[in-house]
């Protein structure tokens, strides 16, 4: 019967690991440092003179009447004073007899006056042991113990008497919570013992219910300490980052091919500035440079009729911050298809109504944006709307754009509240997509969130085949990202890369109108899936070439040809720039010495820097084409401001992430040659860059 | 004669730091074992203790003498769990499974499930709520009433979860005589 048990028991006791000695020695160390820090803030000093520690509502009323000028003033609501604490001595029995917040009115008039000090000598009985108290409370604390010394015998006597009561009031609110070394400074109220110091606790609590607790502790300090003076309770930040270290140098007769796939995602520049606007640098790990890059629009010029979905081009310009070495930009342009000619869309928004979404930069903003795309949709276009918190449900079956109000008033019912069943929520987007498209139509799910799915996702890996297996299906996926504090980026990018989508994050309405209204077409129409980029540098001309960022769609080399491989995809319109540093043979910015038993370097007559390969499925088809086209050495370098620009802010990227390979070029220098490359600049975004740039300076460590 | 924990718990929530750390020096282990029992695993275990010693000082500050030291630190060790559990398991939902960096951290996990041996298997199979009350009665020896205690539950509620433990460990014992 009990065989189990003690067996148990005996695994147990064998199981348990012997304490590290070392750890166990800087535990105790760390716990002793801790335990000084916590001795020297709470019993240093308080800051200012006069709230000696027997003091509590007396201070709070000489403090009202330092601010108080004119005689008459002061005459009239020192006998307001007085009257109210009559009236608080005389009625200590009286359930929550309280003192008002606010200071008394100082325009008094004459009548009220007298009438007011007449009531204040009905009082005269307790009066004078107010004045009494007054002289104690403004004199500086002397005995810490025994704050109210038996002078007014008579007050702590009532006091003291109200202090049982008060006892048993606060006994409840202590208790509220069951675990004992948590309820802070609560408990110090069901505990302490001393009458004066219940009476100040009293009165404190009943003067300002919200200072109540550090006022407390404050003065029952010398018995039990608390937390309250130190402990800040901080709403924990759970964002997630998803991002890899960045790209190292490669020598070039060692691993001459870089494999990546194409993204056109803008998120991590809409996350740095909702930082740099908030006033803090954005971490190293929420930096993708490729997508600061890709946010802004570049002339680059597309492609002709019956090209093909897109045309590459390549630049080769001198690199800002090094000299002895050359910037590649490799850039793709997607078509513009005629906008006349689309399909119907077929659009699920997807909106989390969880708690977290809760806040004008959450779900208000998410509204707000999406009225703005509804005024971009065509009549024909279809809508529907899944809202999911604690469960999931359809808050507006599929409706045509033309109905504008049906879908304005579905979107205005929404409201945050509850946790978030992800799951259930993309099970129902998805069937409701897929039952709105009709053939050659396009359907796509946007997910509005947080990032935070906290319940229901009971096989993550099941999903995640669900999703891969709706993107098989046509049904595609964008995710836009809204609010800070807990924004899961890393499982945003993962929803993305997998349903065929893009992710944006949202921070402004102007961001939404950048995404959702000027590139609306881009973000809902794919023109080319599974984008492979693949370059094979010439040792003879490049020694040592680095990808600037892409750290999260790197790919093996073998993965370029193998079509089952998921890549990145682009939308109508869309254009990607890659940025390569390429260092030439002999070059004084080799990072990496010649080795003395390796075959040098053959010898090249073709000049090609390198062989650019590209690999995209045209959306439905299952098996990839093929691009192809060399790198040439330029004969002149005269870079067009787009490449200047790009330029720049893959440096800024660099500052923000890791300037190991940047020198001496700071972040002046990233905001020099952006205010060169301005360019047209029609929408403002690339003015919008150097003001977050010059921000960013600010904030940077000299 | 030894000081008692309780006075030395005293001393430490006034302030004297000999006390504290003497306090410390006689419960680190304890502190530990528990720990382990309770997350079964010893590096979290050593996390956790790490987090509860840094923790201690401030928590201590609120001893109240209202109950014997051991049982006021079992309580602060078994909520600390609770707290890293509910930490870990909104962390695993949120981030699980989403994405490719996801597949290293679970292939470690896996690695690192495999390595426990029958008694994590158990303690794994009864859940948190038995685990605890195991963890206490059998791995500290205290009685049902200091584990309810402990717990912030009824002794009767303890009673029942041995009972539901034993019933538990002879089924999963039978299946491995079975196998």
């Amino acid at each position: 019967m009990s065989d189990e048990f003690d067996r148990l028991k005996d695994a147990m006791k064998a199981a348990t690991p012997a304490p590290d000695a070392a750890r166990r020695e800087a535990n105790i160390a760390a716990a002793l440092k801790n335990f000084d820090a916590h001795q020297e803030n709470t019993a240093a000093p308080r800051p200012t003179s006069d709230r000696p520690e027997g003091a509590g509502l007396m201070t709070g009323v000489f403090k009202m009447f330092s601010k108080l000028s004119t005689n008459a003033a002061l005459i009239g609501s020192t006998s307001v004073a007085a009257l109210l604490f009559g009236i608080y001595i005389a009625n200590p029995f009286q359930p929550g007899a309280t003192l008002p917040e606010s200071p008394p009115r100082v325009g008094v008039t004459a009548s009220e006056l007298a009438a007011q000090n007449g009531n204040g000598e009905a009082a005269q009985p307790t009066t004078p042991a107010t004045d009494d108290r007054v002289a104690t409370a403004n004199a500086p604390a002397t005995a810490p113990l025994a704050p109210a010394t038996g002078r007014d015998q008579p007050v702590i006597d009532t006091t003291s008497e109200a202090n049982g009561r008060a006892r048993e009031t606060y006994a409840i609110t202590a208790d509220a919570s069951p675990r004992e070394e948590d309820a802070g400074a609560s408990n110090v109220y069901s505990t302490a013992p001393e009458p004066a110091e219940m009476a100040e606790t009293a009165a404190g609590q009943n003067f300002a219910p919200r200072v109540a607790a550090p006022l407390a502790s404050g003065m029952v300090m010398p018995l039990a300490p608390t937390t309250a003076d130190i402990v800040i309770h901080q709403m924990e930040n759970t964002e997630e980052f998803a991002n890899d270290d960045p790209n190292p140098v490669h020598v070039t007769t060692e691993n001459p091919v870089s494999t990546f796939a194409a993204d056109v995602d803008t998120a991590s520049w809409a996350i740095a500035r909702s930082s740099l606007m908030n006033g803090y640098l954005p971490g190293p790990d929420t930096v993708r440079i490729e997508e600061m890059v890709n946010y802004f629009p570049y002339d680059y010029a597309a492609p002709a009729a019956g090209e093909g979905p897109f045309r590459p081009s390549i630049t080769v310009m001198q690199t800002p911050w090094n000299p002895n070495t050359q910037l590649v930009r490799i850039a793709l342009q997607g078509e513009m298809p005629a906008i006349e000619g689309r399909p119907p869309l077929n659009l699920v928004f997807l909106i989390d109504t969880s708690g977290s979404m809760q806040g004008a930069d959450r779900l208000g903003l998410l509204k707000q944006s999406l009225r703005l795309m509804l005024g971009e949709l065509r009549p024909e276009d279809q809508v529907a709307i899944v809202a999911y918190a604690g469960s999931a449900g359809q808050v507006l079956e599929p409706t045509p754009a033309a109905e504008r109000a049906t879908i304005l008033a579905a979107l205005d019912r929404l409201e945050a509240g509850g946790s978030t069943a992800g799951q259930a929520g993309l099970q129902q987007a998805y069937t409701i997509a897929s039952q709105m498209m009709a053939e050659g139509e396009v359907a796509r799910v946007l997910l509005a969130t947080d990032g935070d799915f906290n319940v229901g996702i009971s096989d993550p890996e099941a999903l995640k085949d669900y999703i891969a297996t709706q993107r098989e299906t046509g049904v595609y996926l964008s995710v836009l990202g809204f609010g800070r504090g807990n924004l899961d980026d890393a499982t945003m990018q993962a929803l993305a890369q997998n349903g065929n989508g893009q992710a944006a994050y949202i921070d402004t309405l102007i961001e939404a109108q950048k995404v959702l209204v000027d590139q609306l077409t881009g973000a809902l129409f794919p023109i080319a899936n599974d984008v492979k980029i693949q370059v094979e540098w010439n040792p003879a001309m490049v020694a040592e070439y680095r990808l600037i960022g892409y750290e999260t769609r790197a790919l093996a080399r073998e993965d370029f040809n193998n079509d089952r491989v998921d890549a990145g995809e682009l939308g109508a319109g869309h254009a990607m720039t890659a940025l390569y540093e390429i260092t030439a043979p002999g070059s004084p910015a080799l990072l990496n010495d010649a080795l003395r038993y390796a075959t040098a370097a053959p010898e090249s007559e073709s000049g090609e820097l390198g062989f650019l390969r590209l690999r995209y499925k045209a959306p439905g088809e299952d098996s990839s084409q093929l691009l192809e086209t060399p790198i040439l050495q330029p004969e002149t370098s005269a870079p067009d401001a787009d490449a200047q620009f790009a330029a720049a802010i893959a440096g800024f990227g660099q500052i923000l992430r890791d300037p190991k390979y940047l020198g001496d070029w700071g972040i002046e220098d990233a905001i020099a040659l952006a205010v060169g490359a301005r360019g047209q600049d029609a929408f403002g975004y690339r003015a919008e860059a150097i003001s977050l740039m010059r921000l960013a300076g600010a904030l940077l460590p000299r | 004669m030894e000081t008692s924990d309780e006075d030395l718990a005293q001393a430490a929530a006034g302030g004297d730091r000999a006390a504290f750390a003497l306090l410390l020096e006689r419960h680190y282990n304890r502190i530990l074992g528990l720990a382990f029992r309770l997350c079964g695993r010893r590096a979290d275990a050593e996390d956790l203790t790490q987090d509860i010693c840094a923790a201690l000082p401030a928590k201590l500050a609120n001893w109240r003498g209202q109950a014997r030291f051991t049982t006021w630190l079992y309580r602060v060790v078994v909520n600390a769990t609770h707290d890293a559990r509910r930490r870990a398991a909104t962390r695993a939902k949120a981030a699980n499974g989403w994405g490719d960096w996801e597949k290293s951290r679970r292939a470690a996990q896996t690695e690192a499930a495999e390595a426990q041996d029958w008694l994590q298997a158990a303690m794994a199979q009864l859940g948190d709520d038995l685990r605890d009350t195991l963890a206490l009665t059998l791995g500290e020896d205290l009685t049902q009433a200091e584990a309810a205690e402990v717990l912030g539950v009824s002794e009767g509620t303890i009673a029942w979860r041995i009972s539901d433990a034993k019933k538990k460990l002879r089924a999963m014992a039978a299946e491995e005589g079975a196998a």
